[in-house]
């Protein structure tokens, strides 16, 4: 038998304008974690794509256990006990997590689903692998870690042996990154065979046993994790040495942009409110993040802020302007920019043009329409614009359809149109996910130019670095409340733990 | 080295398109060797030559291609605002029988009374979309219900509006309506000298006023900010309201215009001065017949005049079977045709997946080739 399980030889694949995957050989081990690294857009996601029997490739060969295999569809991958959970996830939302589960692999005796032995099988697996889920729960009412859990449980469900995980942690919170680690782990221990892209050098330097790495659509190289270090994979992966380091000077807040005060937002999900009492205010010139664990009411205090959802009570006010309750379009105009926590969801029009996306938050402008009719060359122009100084890749330039852009890619579209606004305060909502290094690098140094440009910025995170790194100010979220306020110079990372656990938390609620 | 086969999307849509239409008149040949196998390729030239074979029968082709336009323009127009108007029939249905009461009742000019069927049809096309906004219920289920809701108040209403019907202006029958040129001549829409020129009454302006509507619904969509706001509304709701646009105003709008389009589709039908509307029980079939035209065309409104031509073509064809093949018989075949070239997706499909297997299986060979070579 062959020493390697999967072998991907000279794969070639092209989309119109791009050569995503440029003669890729990638072989991988039994009973190893193989990482995938790369800029965004360097073609990962195509080259799992492949192996997964959603792409065919123009070229090149794939051997399991030494012998050619053809994939057409995942189907075929799935005969071959390949997996994959996709970068975004591919859930029935209105389904169950069990029927989610058994899709597609549905056992059934003379015509009707036999679901009590499915459910007996899914709930050995989940506890076997430490992976909890709730079997009868909606998908849609259920957090993406536990998404992320129900598409674990699908690869081994059907018994897949090669296991591919397209960026599985950018959208986790730190703790369920950890556990994923572990469960990958357990995996690797039983000889199933791992194939892990991340953007996070810290995760392959954790788990990883090898590391192959991508730029443009060529192969760089594999290395062992063994000999190898954050910067050395950094400077493969870009070809120039990152720094890690956010550079910042002195934060000098000026006049108050946004007040909240005694906010509360009910929840969706339960008859308690999600956000209760919330007061804070957001000055030009500073940057305040909000952290906390992911579920602790963030996500509804900032639909609130921004009118994706009506807020309970309290007032929200913008330079000193009543905004609780008003329309989206006006708090825009207003001077508040978005960049939003689910870019599928809100942050994109997936069907449209990558330019008919950037001017999404202001088409409506005189530059870009007259009486209705839109300009073209104007949109042309601006998108083209935003495209060369955000560097966003693409197969056709502002005209690629957005969906067919990397997931990096589609993020900094977002980020450029967002940035790019005329606003006064900006808030941020998990802005790099999902971002390679050097991109984040980038995005962070433009956070503090538009903080030294006198913009208030509101940064929502889980990702504690990015916290530490980047804010003024940190405020600590935990069951909705706001527990801690904190200047990130004279804070620990263990201390910012203990708050967003809920083990601690200051009295005085009052932030400034 | 390798040549790139990367269609343009247009050039896709028209080659499965073109496609579909094959397979449609294969069937159709089929079938009429199946009901009668002798007459069979007679019949089938009838079909497909027909419509071109003399003036009157091109005029009949245009006449009957109008209300299939504005149908097929309605359906099409929901669609890319990511909304199934399947209640086309009732809108259809609501515009013909307002715009009669304009030219009967009222004796109003025949532009007067396309303006009240495109009223009718919107009011109609309103309700389902205010009951999808406002309430969220599925404009599926309220346009099905209110093509039959529409249908019945229709008759309703005749039923009881006796200067409505035929037998009031000197005819026999009270099933109908009354013929327009007895009832209100300056109803009937204008001929300009066309009827002369290609000897058939059918021959009217209707086809030009649907043409320029297909344009108008282009443009709108294409190039307005009206336009890519619905479209935005339809592609993806939750992002349309992040960027402030108003969705539930939205869906209102496009279901309003989309019944619009279908009311102007009736009112132009029954304003030709040469048909009745006549009360019955099934809904009328022009409104359905909108969901294939709008497959065929992949909703584009400027191809929507393409296959609302195909089909009103093949209509024409149709009725010259008579009397060797039964009039049901007709139906179906046309039907069978209809239908198959609306799969024109399918074959967009196929045809992108024979392309890639095609080319794999070249690689293959050119590698074998290459391999041999060097050996
Ligand atoms: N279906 C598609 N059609 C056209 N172009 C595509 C398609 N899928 C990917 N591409 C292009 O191929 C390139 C590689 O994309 P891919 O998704 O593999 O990147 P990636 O390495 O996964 O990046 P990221 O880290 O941002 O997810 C991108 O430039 C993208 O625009
Ligand atoms: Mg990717």
């Amino acid at each position: 038998m062959s020493e390697y399980i999967i072998e991907m030889l000279n794969i070639t694949k092209s989309f119109p304008g791009i050569k995503a995957n440029d003669d890729i050989t990638l072989r991988l081990r039994k009973g190893e974690i193989h990482a995938l690294l790369g800029e965004n857009g360097a073609g990962k996601s195509t080259l799992m794509s492949v192996l997964f029997g959603l792409y065919q490739p123009d070229s090149g060969t794939i051997l399991k256990d030494g012998a050619p295999v053809k994939i057409s569809s995942p189907n075929d991958a799935n005969a071959l006990h390949i997996g994959m959970v996709h970068q975004h996830f591919k859930l029935v939302e209105v389904f169950t997590v069990l029927d989610n589960i058994i899709l597609g692999a549905e056992k059934t005796r003379w015509g009707v689903l036999r679901k009590d032995e499915a459910r007996r099988r899914v709930v050995e697996l989940s506890e076997r692998y430490g992976l909890k889920v709730d079997p009868d729960a909606r998908i849609e009412d259920i957090s993406v870690g536990m998404q992320q859990r129900v598409e674990i449980l699908k690869m081994l469900y059907r018994d897949n042996e090669i296991l591919i995980f397209d960026e599985p942690t950018a959208v986790l919170t730190p703790q369920e990154i950890d556990e994923l680690m572990e469960v990958m782990r357990g995996f690797a221990r039983e000889g199933k065979s791992i194939l892990f892209i991340t953007h996070k050098l810290a995760e392959i330097m954790k788990v990883a046993d090898r590391c192959t790495v991508l730029r443009k659509g060529r192969l760089i190289g594999t290395v062992d994790i063994a000999d190898t270090s954050r910067e050395k994979l950094s400077r493969m992966m870009v070809g120039r040495d990152i720094s890690f380091n956010v550079e910042k000077k002195e934060s000098a807040p000026g006049e108050k942009v946004l007040e909240v005060e005694g906010l509360t937002v009910p929840s969706r999900l339960h008859k308690k409110n999600a956000v209760k009492n919330v007061s804070f205010t957001v000055r030009r010139g500073e940057i305040v993040c909000l952290a906390g664990i992911e579920g602790n009411g963030q996500t509804e205090f900032v639909q609130a802020l921004t009118g994706l959802e009506k807020a309970g009570s309290g007032s929200i006010r913008l330079k000193g302007r009543e905004m609780t309750d008003m329309p989206i379009r006006e708090r825009s105009r207003l001077g508040m920019s978005h960049i939003p926590e689910d870019r599928h969801k809100f942050g994109l029009v997936l069907d449209f043009t990558l330019e008919e996306n950037l001017v999404l938050q202001r088409y409506w402008e005189e530059q870009f329409q007259h009486c209705g009719h839109i300009l073209r060359r104007p949109v042309r122009e601006y998108a083209q614009r935003l495209i060369e100084q955000y560097d966003v890749r693409s197969g056709q330039g502002a005209q690629t359809i957005v969906r067919s852009m990397s997931g990096g890619n589609q993020q900094k579209a977002i980020i450029a149109r967002e940035m790019d606004k005329e606003a006064d305060l900006l808030v941020a909502v998990q802005p790099t996910r999902g971002l390679d290094v050097g991109a984040i690098e980038y995005i962070h140094r433009q956070i503090v130019a538009q903080r030294d440009a006198g913009k208030a910025v509101l940064l929502v995170s889980l990702e504690l670095d990015e916290v530490m790194d980047v804010s003024d100010r940190i405020l600590v979220m935990y069951e909705g409340e706001i527990v801690g306020e904190f200047d990130p110079r004279k804070v620990s990372v263990q201390e910012l733990g203990l708050y967003m656990a809920g083990a601690k938390r200051d009295d005085k609620k009052e932030a400034v | 080295m390798k040549k790139r086969a990367t269609m343009p999307k247009g050039a896709l849509n028209l080659t499965a398109s073109l496609v579909s239409i094959l397979a449609g008149l294969l069937v159709g040949f089929i079938l009429l060797m199946i009901f009668n196998f002798d007459k069979a390729l007679y019949g089938f030239g009838n079909i497909v030559l027909t419509g071109l074979r003399t003036p009157d029968r091109v005029a009949k082709v245009l006449y009957t291609a109008a209300p299939l336009l504005m149908t097929g323009l309605s359906v099409g127009f929901a669609f890319k605002t990511g909304l199934f108007n399947i209640g086309a029939s009732g809108q259809y249905t609501v515009g013909a029988v307002l715009a009669l009461v304009g030219a009967i009742l009222w004796q109003l000019p025949w532009y007067a009374c396309i303006l009240l069927g495109m009223i009718g049809g919107a009011v109609w096309g309103a309700i389902p979309g205010i009951c999808k906004a406002l309430f969220n219920v599925n404009e599926v289920i309220t346009s099905i219900m209110f093509n039959w809701i529409g249908l019945f108040s229709a008759n309703l209403f005749l039923y009881n509006s006796p200067r409505m019907l035929a037998n009031a202006w000197g005819a026999i029958n009270k099933d109908r309506t009354a013929a327009l040129d007895k009832a209100n001549p300056s109803a009937i829409l204008p001929k300009l000298g066309m009827d002369k020129a290609m000897g058939s009454n059918y021959m009217n302006i209707s086809i030009f006023i649907a043409i320029i509507a297909a344009f108008v619904m282009w443009y709108v969509l294409q190039k307005t900010t009206f336009g890519y706001e619905l479209k935005a509304c339809g592609y993806n709701r939750n992002a349309s309201r992040y960027a402030g646009i108003n969705d539930k105003r939205n869906i209102v709008l496009s279901m309003v215009i989309a019944g619009a389009l279908s009311g102007l589709g009736g009112a132009l039908y029954y304003l030709s001065g040469t048909g009745q509307f006549t009360m019955g029980k099934q809904l009328l079939s022009m409104g359905f017949n909108g969901i294939p035209i709008a497959l065929l065309a992949a909703s584009h409104p400027l191809g929507t005049i393409l296959s609302a031509l195909f089909i009103g073509y093949i209509q024409v064809g149709g009725e010259a079977l008579q009397p060797e093949f039964a009039k049901e018989i007709i139906d179906i075949i046309i039907a069978a045709i209809i239908y198959l070239s609306a799969f024109s997706l399918l074959m967009r499909e196929l045809i992108l997946r024979g392309r890639s297997r095609r080319r794999q299986a070249e690689e293959e060979k050119s590698r074998q080739a290459a391999d041999t070579v060097e050996e």
